[in-house]
């Protein structure tokens, strides 16, 4: 019997089945909504948490702490924190194309059917094999790849590498294109406020009053920072009731923009700062007129940098077991997310600040089994807080070990006497002191210093308009970090003219945290972790100092420290106090930790926003691109362009057919082609002609009015930059063209001959490349279906107008111009016209008799005549190299004309063009193919030359090639091998003249 | 980074080109061969306040001497080319 | 100490307490037959080669910082010798045969990765410059495959074929090329130049060049005068600086180009990709990051810090190749200093002041040079002339136009 098809996923099928409780949510308190549930899987197992929660406070709820694995030893690892700096808890959120690799729980906020699997585990979380790698530790130590797998040689690539490989990394990648959208926002303001704690919002609130542009960026969901954490009150009210009262002010301010979700990533020069909105990060999938995230690039006027301060583990044995946490992370999910993360806990710490998290473990009906101080001395009232809790109190304390598997079970704490005890713990609440958040002070290559007195890295030299407020300033009480927030707020929107004044600071805690240094417990048993992601140890640190890598920079590479996904938010000072330590030297004479963008990591596709697939970049259309879609045409990518490559006619099954068809009919009747995406430049003014005689090697300013000239121009370097015609309009007017590729470089380029070289002549410039559309109306019928197309009146002939002459023509009585140039070598006009008459030229000169054609028809035309095009104006080639010297004036001065005369420029053996035909007429020739002397050697030294555009001539039907040849000017009739080894090819050719049809060009006078 | 274009204002680096160097004077023809060398391939290239030439390309299209150092990316001071050479 | 399997078990039982520096802290002497400016990749390879070729072996490496701590450490890790022109395949393709032997040479895991590079092609004159390329390179005796769309697709899966804005229409593979452990360079041929009697000094700043009569006499440090025979700078990114000390002016300017790493992720790609419809170029570290870089910046800078259009031109472009990119994220990212040289190529010569000899002008392709760079200057000071294979990296052929341009760029070191 077949089974039902269902075709729900297993997490589907997971969530269809009812959650269990939460067994470790708190009865009553935090900032979740309690009325709303969300359902949810981690690993297949269906959970529930609540609306506010984050993926790591509802796995708390739910008594989940084995969260992930190590990177290297596979340890299994736990909740560290409750914010960005999580180096552990990271997991695979969501699935198929939408799966996110590596997302931190503590920052993935949860909503209904989120969906999150553990990562880098074989076969499962809990029981995962790649742990056996820890029984290895002392051969795995730091660096030990770099002195191993070199036996046998061959067998890195095949053997070690490839297991290395699969080893390694974390998560996968999504799997297919990205379904969701992204944008891009610009912003101006006067102060930017990083950071939405007590200090950013006293800012914005000083800035804002004061009526200056205020940006205010938080990386939360929500404002408040610590004031969400911690059970303290701000002017008499609870921390989160303040907040709300300050928000609603700011959301009042008009010229207020408050940005939530949003991680200020990186600080540029002069005030630019790149940030990211997570904006529907939190919805299962975007709605579809959201994006799922947005790219902030901000200009600010100031900046006030209030990113708060991160909490610094400490570095025991055992310390990175799941349900060893920082005590602020502890706090947060006790008093915002009202979720207690332990039953028996031992708080372990280096000052007042662990404290706090004894009176609210407590407060939440946690049995506090011990306080582990590192203090010798403990203020009298907290010791009796301890007394009160039963829990044992161990002055000058240190945490030596822990024990348990996926879950700590037991901690060994040591007392500053050398005796050692244990107890049995389900958490371990632990803190070595906080980090000021500085790391967007230093991306402007701003270097820290260190405060011996805070035992930390504060901003040293910050970055012009850049000020820091709050714990990111080392400031620790909150009545210190509001007031600093209202200072630094209020002079920034003084610097910016307005006239600010402090806001009044409210009541707050304001108790000094009396504390020591503390990084590290050297003796202590079993691996002590510094950078947990990435499994550098203590001892790995020390590894490295031992064998003389004593530079932080070189530290960190040779051990990886810091380098994990968190960017060693949580180890890079710790790592550094080691460094010193090891090596008897004070921190800031080990060195400084220095912090690059981006501050948090950033969704490559949020920076690229919609400039993906088609849309990567523009798209230029010619202004008959639309009729040509319309009758056949193939379309080919040119530069920003699409050109109508051949236009296939029913029957024609290979595009070869296409293409010598339209070739022929250009040779025998007349074809018309759409050439409007050459640059076109009108140059204008008294001072045009002499303007023009400078960029180009040949003279202009000789050039009759209604008359045409071909032209080249060459880099100041003497090669050749580009080539075109030159139409004189009037006396003191041009009509230029370049190549496409070239459009926008030769316009550049003459506005620095004029603006820099020549400033003393009076032209101005403009580009009419869009202004018209030109057409290429070529082959013996030409003139006839010119004259159908121009409005009756104008003398066609070739007495009155001649090759290489234009004249002003009306096509439906509307202006345009008529110029006699031939690319095809054939009797040949262009015709140009404003664009929106572009399609009706089109359509008559085809109702006429003419034959569209494409790209491919028009390159094998001119490979036909001879005429360098991209193939040989590759940069690297003379004007003599392209049968082009006698063009560059030794009449006048020219941009290039110096340094053309260098010996290796004028070098006659140096390859010029030539034209090449097969020997055996059925072989092509290929562009790329080399030239050697025949019989001779094909290796370097030999070789002579290369091809730089081919084709099969339908005119003479058989292969056809252009090349430039070592000295191939005085070598027509002679053979040469041609050489395409990477194409198979290797055959025989006959030098001859380029041109290979009508040469004495009777055709293009005719 | 932001050029204050003095015809535009302030605006961001993504809608201007640098050429390189400014104030290297354009040798006259028939000055010789180290002096052509000279200006095209030979560039100061300090570290610290440097004259280059910035182009508004997708802007006012001016050409703009730009002060700039070349250590901190502090503009110094910004001039039309051409009003600078005239 | 010899690093083997062996040693590592024998130290791993020891608990890793025995092992010793790789290199010495010495005490500058006060002269040295010859001085090396620049503790990079190519300054430490130069060392390492002129003691090991050239049996010179009194030589000090003067670092003004830690070893490693320019280009060598900021880069894209890539290496390869697909080059068009004939002064630099032969160059390249030596560098390329000195990393395949380079572990062994030097008892130093560097993680030579010959997993292949593979440059994009997007339009048929494209396809056609490459075949160009690529036969040059097969005439030089390098291996070169020009691939066909269906090829590209099979061999890089996850690449848009199907939805891009500029479709792949093939590409120029060489399968020799691949990826080496950056810092690893530094440090293995640091320690294999130690171990020949070189000695290192790092945190030793040069201040000035001595120069007696034309010829160089020594160099000024903020550690005392360094009085050398011979004195070579391999100082890329600050080699204006320096070889002005000498009174230098070069055909170079300093430029930043900023490169990224994404978090590490399982196995994605396998080769590095390059793209021809933009500036961008990708490869995975075995530790499972996504390395990749773009265009320079532009403008002449000494900091070591780029700026936003270029993060969003590569971001794009990452995204535009690979669509399953989008999600990833990009973890950190730096600049390096460049020296941006007027034709794209390197500059490995003497100087006019005698017993002076340059080593610079690496634009952004330095990394991969670095054996053949140290191997090349090396002989150039030893013998003081250079070897055939830098014959073509002359600091006069600006002056006679025998310029080595394989963009066909110009004289504008922006647009190499």
């Amino acid at each position: 019997m077949n089974a039902p098809l269902d075709p729900r996923t297993p997490a589907d099928l997971a969530l269809s089945r009812p959650a269990p409780a939460q067994p470790c949510r708190l009865p009553a308190g935090g900032l979740v909504d309690r009325g709303r549930g969300l359902s949810f899987t981690f690993d297949g197992r269906r959970l529930s948490g609540l609306a506010g929660d984050t993926l790591a406070s509802a796995l708390l709820a739910n008594g989940i702490h084995l969260v992930g694995r190590s990177f290297k030893y596979h340890r299994p690892r736990g909740i560290l924190s409750a914010g960005t700096e999580e180096p552990n808890a990271l997991v695979e959120l969501r699935s198929g194309a939408r799966r996110e690799p590596n997302t931190r729980a503590t920052m993935a906020e949860l909503f209904e059917g989120l969906e999150a699997r553990s990562q880098n585990r074989w076969p499962s979380l809990g029981l995962d094999l790649g742990a056996v790698n820890g029984v290895f530790a002392p051969i795995l130590a730091a660096g030990f790849y770099y002195k191993t797998f070199m036996w046998p040689p061959s067998f890195w690539e095949k053997l070690y590498e490839p297991l290395i490989r699969r080893a390694a990394g974390l998560g996968r990648a999504p799997e297919g294109a990205d379904p969701d959208h992204y944008e891009r926002m610009h912003a101006f303001c006067d102060v930017l406020v990083v950071g939405g704690g007590p200090a950013g919002l006293m800012a914005a609130l000083a800035a804002g009053r004061a009526g200056a542009r205020v940006i205010l960026a938080e990386e939360d969901r929500e404002l408040g920072g610590r004031l969400l954490a911690e059970a303290e009150e701000v002017d008499g009210m609870p921390g989160p009731a303040w907040v709300q009262s300050v928000e609603a002010e700011l959301a009042a301010m008009p010229r207020v923009r408050l940005l939530r979700r949003t991680s200020a990533f990186a600080v540029l020069d002069h005030g630019v700062v790149g940030a990211v909105e997570r904006v529907a990060d939190h919805l299962p999938v975007p709605p579809a007129h959201l994006p799922r995230q947005r790219y902030w690039k901000i200009v600010a006027r100031r900046i006030v940098l209030a990113a708060g301060a991160i909490e610094r583990p400490v570095v025991f044995g055992g310390n990175d077991r799941p349900g060893v946490m920082l005590g602020g992370a502890v706090r947060a999910y006790l008093n915002r997310y009202a979720v207690r993360p332990g039953q028996s806990a031992v708080v372990f710490t280096a000052g007042d600040d662990g404290w706090r998290t004894v009176a609210d473990l407590a407060r939440a009906g946690a049995s506090v089994e011990a306080v582990v101080d590192a203090r010798s001395e403990i203020p009298a009232q907290q010791a009796r807080l301890a007394a009160r809790l039963g829990a044992r109190l161990v002055a000058g304390g240190r945490i030596t070990g822990t024990a348990g598997w996926h879950r700590i079970a037991a901690v060994e704490i040591g007392d500053d006497r050398g005796c050692t005890e244990g107890r049995g713990a389900d958490l371990l609440a632990m803190g070595g002191g906080w980090t000021p958040a500085i790391h967007l002070s230093c991306h402007r290559g701003g270097k820290p210093r260190w405060d011996d007195a805070l035992a930390a890295f504060l901003p040293g030299t910050t970055p012009p308009g850049m000020s820091v407020a709050g714990a990111a300033a080392g400031r620790f009480t909150t009545a210190a970090v509001l007031a600093d927030g209202a200072r630094e707020g209020a002079a920034a929107a003084r610097d910016c003219g307005f006239a600010a004044t402090e806001p009044q600071v409210p009541r707050a805690e304001d108790t000094p945290d009396a504390r020591v240094a503390l990084f590290h417990v050297p003796a202590s048993r079993g691996k002590a972790f510094v950078d947990f992601q990435h499994d550098v140890t203590a001892k790995d640190v020390a590894l490295a100092h031992r064998e003389g890598f004593r530079s932080v920079e070189h530290v960190k590479r040779y051990t990886t420290l810091g380098m994990a996904t968190d960017q060693g938010k949580t180890a890079n000072v710790t790592g550094l106090a080691i460094l010193a330590e090891i090596a008897g030297r004070s921190i800031p004479g080990t060195g400084t930790t220095v912090f690059r963008p981006p501050w948090t990591p950033v969704a490559i596709g949020t920076i690229a926003g919609h400039h993906r697939g088609k849309a990567f970049r523009p798209t230029r259309r010619t202004p008959t691109h639309a009729w040509a879609a319309a009758n056949g045409a193939t379309f080919v990518e040119v530069g920003p362009w699409l050109r109508a490559q051949w236009y296939a006619r029913p029957g024609e099954t290979e595009w070869q057919q296409s293409v010598a068809r339209e070739v022929a009919a250009v040779r025998n009747a007349a074809g018309i082609c759409d050439v409007s995406t050459l640059g076109k430049i009108e140059v204008t003014g008294p001072g045009a002609a002499a303007l023009l005689d400078l960029v180009y090697a040949n003279t202009i300013s000789t050039l009759a009015v209604g008359r045409v000239r071909y032209g080249v121009m060459l880099r100041e370097d003497g090669f050749v930059m580009d080539d075109g015609t030159v139409a004189r309009i009037a006396e003191d007017r041009f009509f230029v063209t370049t190549t496409t590729a070239n459009a926008g470089k030769v316009l550049q380029h003459m506005e620095f001959c004029h603006q820099v070289l020549r400033p003393d002549l009076d032209v101005s410039m403009i580009s009419v490349t869009d202004a018209w559309a030109q057409v290429s109306i070529a082959g013996p019928r030409a003139r006839e279906v010119v004259a159908g197309l121009v409005d009756p009146g104008p003398d066609l002939s070739n007495a009155a107008l001649p090759h290489m002459a234009w004249r002003a023509v009306g096509v439906d009585g509307v202006p345009a111009r008529l110029y006699r140039l031939s690319f095809s070598g054939e009797l040949a006009y262009e015709l140009g016209v404003p664009p929106d008459l572009g399609e009706a030229v089109m359509r008559r000169a085809v109702e006429l008799g003419a034959t569209p054609y494409g790209t491919e028809a028009l390159a094998v035309l001119r490979i036909e005549k001879g005429h360098p095009a991209g193939g040989e104006l590759n940069g690297q080639t003379t004007a003599r190299d392209l049968g082009l010297g006698r063009m560059v004036s030794t009449k006048k001065d020219c941009i290039g004309r110096r340094l053309a005369e260098r010996p290796a420029l004028t070098d006659p053996a140096r390859p010029v063009l030539v034209g090449l035909k097969p020997v055996d007429a059925r072989t092509p020739l290929r562009a790329g193919a080399h030239l050697f002397m025949p019989g001779a050697e094909p290796v370097t030294a030999n070789d002579q030359g290369y091809v730089t555009s081919a084709c099969v001539s339908p005119t003479l039907g058989h292969p056809i090639a252009l090349g430039l040849l070592s000295r191939g000017a005085e070598r027509v009739g002679e053979r040469v091998r041609v050489l395409d080894p990477v194409r198979g090819g290797d055959t025989e050719a006959e030098v001859c003249a380029p041109c290979f049809v009508d040469p004495e060009g009777v055709r293009t006078r005719g | 980074m932001r050029i204050p274009c003095p015809f535009c204002g302030d605006r961001g680096n993504e809608e201007f080109t640098v050429l390189g160097a400014a104030g290297l004077a354009r040798p006259a023809p028939e000055a010789d061969d180290a002096a052509w060398h000279d200006y095209v391939h030979l560039r100061d290239n300090p570290a610290g306040a440097h004259r280059e030439l910035w182009h508004h390309v997708f802007g006012c299209r001016a050409w703009l001497v730009v002060e700039r150092d070349t250590r901190t990316h502090a503009v110094l001071s910004v001039t039309p080319a051409k009003e600078r050479a005239a | 100490m010899h690093y083997s399997v062996f040693s590592l078990l024998r130290n791993a039982l020891s608990g890793n307490r025995s092992w010793t520096p790789a290199w010495r802290d010495p005490e500058p002497k006060p002269a040295y037959d010859t001085v090396i400016v620049g503790g990079g990749g190519h300054g430490l390879a130069t060392a390492y080669y002129l003691a090991k070729e050239h049996g010179i072996t009194d030589v000090a490496v003067v670092e003004k910082g830690y070893i490693g701590s320019g280009n060598v450490g900021r880069n894209t890790t890539i290496i390869r010798s697909n080059y068009l022109l004939p002064a630099n395949t032969p160059f390249y393709e030596k560098s390329l045969q000195l990393w395949e032997g380079l572990e062994q040479d030097i008892n130093y895991n560097a993680m030579v990765s010959q997993r292949g590079v593979l440059n994009l092609c997007h339009s048929d004159a494209q396809r056609d410059a490459y075949a160009r390329r690529g036969n040059a390179m097969q005439l030089a005796g390098v291996d070169a495959e020009l691939l066909d769309a269906a090829q590209v697709r099979a061999m890089v899966p996850g690449l848009d074929m199907d939805n891009a804005r500029f479709p792949v229409k093939g590409g120029l593979l060489q399968r020799r090329g691949g990826t080496v452990r950056h810092d690893a360079v530094a440090w293995g041929y640091a320690r294999a130049a130690d171990r020949r009697g070189v000695d290192i000094l790092q945190n030793t700043e040069v201040t000035g060049i001595l120069v007696e009569g034309g010829r160089v006499t020594g160099v000024e440090t903020t550690r005392g005068t360094i009085r050398a025979k011979r004195v070579g700078l391999a100082a890329a990114g600050n080699s204006s600086r320096v070889a002005a000390m000498a009174g230098l002016r070069l055909p170079i300017e300093s430029h930043v180009l900023q490169a990224f790493v994404s978090e590490a992720v399982k196995p994605l790609i396998h080769t590095v990709v390059t793209f021809g419809a933009g500036h961008f170029y990708v490869s995975q570290s075995d530790k499972g990051g996504l390395v990749f870089g773009g265009d320079i910046d532009g403008y002449n800078s000494y900091a070591q810090r780029g700026s936003l259009p270029v993060v969003e031109d590569v971001m794009e472009s990452a995204v535009a190749l690979f669509p399953a990119f989008s999600r990833l994220r990009y973890l950190r990212q730096w600049g390096g200093i460049m020296d941006m040289s007027m034709d794209g190529s390197p500059i490995i010569d003497r100087t006019p002041v005698d017993g002076l000899f340059l080593n610079c002008g690496w634009c952004y392709g330095g990394f991969k040079a670095t054996p053949a760079s140290g191997w090349c200057f090396a002989h150039t000071i030893a013998t003081g002339a250079p070897h055939a294979l830098n014959a073509g990296f002359r600091l006069d052929r600006f002056a006679t136009g025998r310029v080595v341009d394989e963009k066909g760029a110009g004289a504008q070191p922006n647009l190499h």
